[in-house]
């Protein structure tokens, strides 16, 4: 498996205060990635230093083949990483359709599939996104990230404060997705979902990569020791 | 049932009042209000082009003077070699004057356009407070040009002796200008609904709902700014084309910040980011301007008062408190 996104050593500081200490992640075409950790441990920050959101100063980010170290966001986002941001952040004001039309690029991701995906957003065309449910947004989060026909799908806490009912469906979704052999970097808390998704999964502590492995490796007493579960 | 929302009805009775009262006008033998209608037109279309900005955008520019100013300067110099049969510069080629109004605006759309290219590949690199700053900065030194210009009239300001022409229609006769920049008014606002329901426009409001989201799915705010800004000024700047010709005459007080206020004024009177907001607030202001000018010479106090009463009980201005908020349905 070619890989995809290399990320190595890479250091991010909010001002003087250093937040990622060396963090190492590969994700492989085709795969799902599962980026795990304590609150707080660096896993938000690996993805925006990933995104060009936040500017990493030691290691590096080859994505595709490309080092993406002196890229802002707006290219990174180009060259096909496709981030769903965390805390559902639809534009508020834009209706649905706009939300998704706002930034297509031309791919396999089309309206009509982004539609079969989540058929609720078909509904809700010309509502503006902030009169959605937690859920919708979430839904249309994801959709918005789809139409840039990314190469990479980065979910960070998609599922976070959730109706249960509508955790599923979301979970659903991203296993279609995987089965379409979407490579995705997520991020969830939700570990009983997250296994049997990630072929592989990273675990940061105090932003650094402490584990590596399958999901078969990861064991309980690995999960006690890093996630606290 | 037809789904039309009470806005789009404001707006077509907006737009077929300021049609029909000239013509009443007419009937009555009071040709005065061809004007003064003529000059609610020129005033809704320079803030036409400052909502794009300031509405859709979030860009509040207080140098809009400068375009309006620009495109008044671009006739007023270009009609005045025609009408003095004096060349530009005849070398390398001979470039003359002309009086046609066709060129003339396409000439104060492209400048005002150019300039706007400039001011906002460095006032866009700031927000807030430092964007007004920097706007307004550019706006007076290119005041401080005009009245510094003697060529051109200085501080007198520049005569322009006989209207532009226009093809087929006599533009000498107030109720066709009226009609010419009605006509002008309409396919600005046309152009920008088309611009709002567009992709750019969706791209555009979600740069100023939130920047780092959009370029976060691959759009840089910067250049979707830059060319808002872009348009915005050559519409402003269209706009001052036309008050050349309805004034016949230009001055350096087109360019200066009060102008630049004024046009503002207009857009938050009528409403802030409402398609129509700028014709509401320009004919509220020539109004007031009538009514109370008539009355007293501070009538600007009034105004003023009307101004706050806007900003703090009705935020979305004439439009918004006829029409009601924008629904989020």
């Amino acid at each position: 498996m070619s890989v995809l996104l290399n990320v190595s050593k890479i250091e991010t500081f909010y001002g003087p205060s250093q937040a990622l200490f060396g963090v190492d992640l590969t994700v492989g075409r085709g795969e799902v990635v599962a980026l795990m950790g304590r609150n707080g441990m660096g896993k938000s920050t690996t993805i925006a230093s990933i995104c060009g959101l936040e500017k990493y100063v030691n290691g590096t980010v080859v994505f595709d083949g490309t080092d993406l170290e002196t890229l802002p966001s707006h290219k990174i986002a180009r060259l096909g990483v496709g981030l769903v941001p965390e805390g559902r952040r639809c534009f508020p004001n834009l209706t649905v359709y706009e939300n998704l039309i706002a930034a297509a690029r031309p791919g396999n991701w089309t309206l009509a599939r982004v539609n079969a995906l989540f058929p609720r957003l078909q509904e809700r065309y010309k509502q503006y996104a902030n009169t959605l449910s937690g859920g919708e947004q979430q839904m249309l989060a994801v959709g918005r990230a789809l139409m840039t026909n990314p190469t990479l799908l980065i979910l960070d806490e998609a599922t976070e404060g959730l109706a249960p009912v509508i955790r599923n469906e979301i979970w659903q979704s991203i296993r279609d997705l995987k089965a379409e052999g979407q490579s995705i970097l997520i991020v969830d808390k939700t570990l009983s979902e997250l296994k049997p998704i990630a072929d592989k999964c990273v675990i940061l502590e105090k932003g650094q990569t402490v584990w590596q492995g399958t999901s078969a490796d990861l064991t309980r007493d690995i999960e006690n020791r890093y996630l606290g579960v | 049932m037809l789904n039309v929302s009470r806005e789009t009805i404001l707006n077509c009775l907006l737009a077929l009042t300021l049609l029909v009262v000239p013509f009443i006008a007419l009937s009555l033998d009071e040709p005065f209000y061809v004007t003064l209608a003529t000059r609610v037109a020129i005033y809704a279309l320079a803030g036409v082009g400052l909502n794009l900005a300031l509405g859709l955008g979030g860009l509040i520019s207080f140098g809009h003077a400068a375009f309006f100013g620009i495109g008044g300067y671009a006739v007023g110099i270009l009609a005045s070699h025609a009408l003095n049969y004096e060349p530009h510069f005849s070398s390398p080629f001979e470039l003359e004057g002309t009086t046609q109004m066709l060129i003339l605006w396409l000439v104060a759309m492209i400048v005002s356009g150019l300039a706007a290219l400039i001011i906002g590949l460095f006032s866009l690199r700031t927000s807030g407070v430092y964007f007004i700053m920097i706007t307004l900065a550019f706006a007076q030194m290119i005041y401080y040009f005009a009245i510094s210009w003697p060529a051109y009239g200085g501080e007198d300001g520049l005569s322009i002796y006989v209207r532009n022409g226009f093809p087929g229609v006599n533009t000498l006769i107030p109720i066709n200008f009226f009609l010419i920049t009605f006509g002008v008014l309409m396919s600005a606002l046309f152009l920008v609904a088309t611009l709002r329901n567009s992709r750019f426009g969706a791209a555009l409001q979600a740069a100023r709902q939130n920047e780092d989201r959009l370029s976060a799915v691959g759009i840089k705010p910067f250049n979707i700014r830059l060319a808002t800004f872009v348009i915005s000024a050559m519409i402003t700047g269209l706009a001052g084309a036309l008050f050349a010709d309805l004034n016949r005459f230009v001055s350096p007080n087109m360019l200066s910040w009060h102008t630049s206020g004024e046009i503002m004024v207009f857009v938050i009177l009528g409403g802030v980011g409402r398609l129509f907001g700028p014709v509401a607030g320009a004919a509220l202001f020539i109004l007031f301007e009538f009514i109370f000018g008539g009355l007293t010479e501070h009538w600007m106090f009034f105004l003023g008062l009307v101004l706050l009463a806007v900003v703090l009980f009705a935020r979305g201005g004439l439009i918004g408190s006829l029409a009601g908020k924008v629904r989020y349905d």
